[in-house]
């Protein structure tokens, strides 16, 4: 009988943590992108945070789900399109400016919140999607293909990433610029259009990231995602840039939160270790952090603003 | 004499002028090349050559001036516009990504045959085509990171022949390459020209520009000051168009050698920034009036070896004595306060502070001392004073004292270090790369200045990827090579070919002296 219920936890436990993975996932396999083409943005809770409100927003005037996500992934070009410009044309201090894009996403998407909507009131959030026969095998069905169509689409991002960046022109392009902009720019590659697309995309699944948090939850507030772009931006050196690393980095993340959880629901933490128990994850990304990070090398050029003949 | 032949050159730039704020980079330059040629543009850093091949190749447009390419005017905007006209550039610094193979770097910004994805497979047997006709031996599955220099070389020519270039500019191609690489390099591209390709080569070294080309361009100051025929013209003649008056191609050498070892070096071992032995087991020593010339390749363990000895970097064993005197490892002030002086190889990194004015960088060794500093405070009359006498005696061509010294050009920062080196008349002086990137004429006052140093008794290290300047100098030639002195021979003993055969590995002395396989 005891078994049973162990095993019950543990798959509710696993499941939870994919789920909880799904968001970290999405931001940071995005901010990898744009990094892997030399930009770094530190912007990306902000991003998540205006395309969570959106896709919130959204929700609630339309009840249309798949219209929330849209606008989620719209408002992330955007801000891609405008980071694009300040750091590729204007050419900026790409540190300073992603904490610009940060704050000004954490303070607009309060202020909107307050204006438009003002008390939190509920949406409808994702409907669990069962894949036929998939779910129904027993254990693994459960953990992993008893999920919103939000999570399953983060996941087959990963190896569809991996083929753009390992496999196709476009993936060598911006392999390339990261590296050596000017060897890249000698042979016609355009190394702005290709930042511009990177950033683009890259800020599309930070907006995507948000929307899905958002809307899981079923809810919005004040700093919704509580620094959570910060720790996709951590998993993307623990995941050395790679779309499976990435992966690994936030299944790490998403699960150890899971066990906190449910310990604290368990009862297993006591009340006052509670905000020590929180801290379980981002700990634990550190450490793995100091293993894994210095055995890679960053892009050569992450940060640095191509000037010709500069 | 070939123009009269009345075919259309395949370039042809006409009138070309470029500003650049303060400077006229080209002025009304005017060049042509023919088809099958190696047309060679010479000049000294700063000519213009630069800048006019930049041009060509779309990095920017001109002021003024037309490109014609086959008699038809262009106007190329970019360098992607320039490669689909058929012209490609080998830069002087590689233009390769070190974290993609040899194939990925030759298809980056071509169309894929199997466009989005890419098709390697086929690049890579296409460069083996290349590389077996050209004889250009590289393995297209490697890591560009993987590869030594020459071999990236070959890669960029493999990159040009692969876009099937009819136009090649190659911008000081030579300049990190050992003499046999550079006969091998001067093979293939004559190879090339034969094949009906045409070639633009860059250089401000005369007997490469001698030994390779067709026609010879003289530019100086932004203004082509001559061409000319290797076949009637010398080394000198050129020289003179290049400097716009005389030059002394090397140094008188009187003999005044004290003997007593000034410098000792004994079992030097020295890391390098790899975490590998980039110096493995040194010892040498040099006699006060001496210069020692090290010879080699960049990267072979000269900078590790400077470094030691002037305590800027910690051995891991070894000794070095100056004047009999044990010098601490690793403490550069102890090194200067034993008499030592020190002109490095990043004279803007390592020899001068950039945004500092001309006195303060005379005073950056010496500003603690009672004649320019009284309780603490800088006492500003005699500091300049010392830097306008140093300014007059090394003819530092500056506005004022109050100018920054990245305003100067490379040749006037490079007399303001060694000014300063040489204000204390050191016992021991390492000098690297004492002209890299310095025009004829501050070259050849440099030399004066180091020679004459050493009639004043100093012990001299003179590192120098510049065999001539090595030959110039030195009493005696150390080649290194991988960490190691592959030997030391005096300079009576030295020829070009047997420094250069050291310089690729290989120890004249075990296999036949004469000839040598390339140690691939």
């Amino acid at each position: 009988m005891s078994d049973l219920i162990n095993t019950t936890i543990i798959i509710a436990t696993v499941a939870s943590g994919i789920r909880l993975a799904t968001p970290f996932l999405l931001a940071s396999l995005g901010e990898s992108i744009g990094q892997r083409s030399g930009v770094l943005n530190l912007g990306v809770d902000g991003v998540m945070l205006l395309g969570a409100f959106a896709a919130y927003y959204t929700v609630l005037k339309t009840g249309n789900l798949f219209l929330g996500i849209m606008i989620g992934l719209i408002l992330g070009a955007l801000i891609g399109l405008f980071y694009a410009f300040i750091t590729v044309n204007l050419q900026a201090q790409q540190g300073v400016s992603g904490i610009g894009i940060y704050l000004f996403g954490l303070g607009m998407s309060d202020l909107l919140f307050q204006k438009l909507v003002g008390t939190p009131r509920p949406i409808m959030p994702f409907r669990i999607l069962h894949i036929p026969l998939l779910s129904d095998i027993p254990i693994i069905g459960e953990m992993f293909f008893d999920h919103s169509l939000i999570v399953y689409v983060a996941f087959l991002l990963v190896p569809l990433l991996s083929l753009i960046i390992n496999r196709t022109t476009y993936g060598m392009n911006i392999r390339a610029i990261g590296e050596n902009p000017e060897a890249a720019d000698s042979l016609g590659v355009s190394v702005g259009g290709i930042r511009y697309s990177a950033l683009i995309i890259g800020n599309m699944l930070a907006g995507l990231a948000g929307a899905a948090l958002a809307i899981e939850l079923g809810i919005f507030q004040h700093n919704l995602t509580n620094a959570m772009g910060f720790i996709a931006i951590a998993l993307v050196y623990f995941g050395a840039w790679r779309p499976l690393g990435v992966m690994a980095g936030s299944l790490v993340f998403g699960v150890v939160a899971a066990i906190v959880l449910q310990c604290k629901t368990l009862g297993l933490i006591p009340r006052s270790a509670s905000d020590l128990a929180a801290m379980a994850p981002a700990i634990i990304t550190i450490l793995a952090l100091v293993v894994v990070a210095n055995r890679f090398r960053q892009p050569t050029a992450l940060t640095k603003p191509y000037v010709r003949g500069g | 004499m070939m123009e009269e032949s009345g075919s259309v050159p395949v370039l042809e730039m006409r009138g070309i002028t470029k500003h650049f704020p303060g400077v006229v980079a080209n002025d009304n330059v005017s060049f042509n090349l023919l088809k099958g040629e190696v047309h060679a543009l010479l000049g000294e850093n700063g000519a213009g050559k630069s800048t006019l091949m930049k041009i060509l190749f779309g990095f920017y447009p001109p002021d003024a001036g037309q490109v014609f390419l086959n008699g038809h005017a262009v106007n190329l905007t970019s360098p992607a516009h320039a490669i689909a006209n058929g012209i490609c550039m080998i830069h002087q610094h590689f233009m390769l990504v070190p974290t993609l193979t040899v194939a990925e770097n030759v298809a980056l910004g071509l169309r894929s045959s199997r466009h989005p994805l890419t098709d390697l497979a086929a690049v890579t047997k296409r460069i083996q085509q290349l590389s077996d006709t050209f004889g250009l031996q590289v393995d297209p599955l490697a890591y560009v990171w993987q590869l030594a220099v020459g071999e990236r070389q070959r890669v960029e020519i493999i990159k040009a022949l692969y876009r099937d270039a009819s136009i090649l500019i190659l911008d000081e191609p030579t300049a990190v390459l050992t003499p046999k690489e550079v006969d091998d390099l001067f093979q293939i591209l004559r190879q090339m020209a034969e094949a009906g390709r045409s070639l633009i080569f860059i250089s401000h070294k005369l007997h490469e520009v001698m030994a390779l080309s067709d026609r010879i361009t003289v530019l100086r100051n932004g203004c082509v000051t001559g061409e000319a025929n290797p076949c009637d013209t010398s080394r000198a003649k050129l020289a003179q168009m290049m400097v716009g008056r005389e030059v002394k191609l090397a140094p008188d050498k009187p003999h005044t050698q004290i003997c007593e070892p000034r410098l000792e070096v004994k079992d030097l071992v020295v890391e390098g920034d790899r975490k590998t032995d980039a110096v493995c087991g040194l010892s040498f020593q040099i006699c006060g009036g001496e210069v020692l010339g090290v010879a080699g390749v960049s990267g072979n363990g000269q900078r590790e070896l400077a470094e030691a000895i002037c305590g800027l970097r910690k051995p891991k064993t070894g000794q070095i004595k100056i004047d009999g005197q044990s010098v601490p490892s690793g403490n550069a002030k102890a090194a200067r306060e034993a008499g030592l002086s020190y002109v490095p190889e990043e004279r803007m990194r390592d020899g001068a502070i950039a945004d500092f004015n001309i006195f303060e960088n005379f005073i950056l060794l010496n500003h603690g001392q009672k004649r320019f500093c009284r309780m603490g405070f800088l006492r500003f009359t005699p500091i300049h004073q010392h830097s306008r006498t140093l300014i007059d005696e090394y003819t530092v061509k500056t506005p004022n004292l109050e100018t920054p010294a990245k305003n100067l050009s490379g040749g006037n920062i490079q007399k303001l270090i060694l000014a300063r080196e040489l204000s204390s008349d050191p016992k021991v002086l390492i000098a690297a790369q004492p002209t890299r990137g310095v025009d004829i004429g501050a070259a050849e006052y440099i030399h004066e200045r180091l020679s004459h140093q050493r009639t004043n008794g100093t012990a001299t290290l003179v590192i120098s990827e510049d065999l001539d300047e090595v030959l110039a100098l030195s009493d005696r030639i150390a080649v290194m090579f991988e960490g190691r002195i592959m030997g030391i021979v005096n300079r009576e003993e030295a020829s070009r070919e047997r420094i250069g055969l050291m310089m690729a590995g290989v120890d004249p002395d075990s296999p036949p002296a004469d000839y040598c396989p390339s140690p691939e």
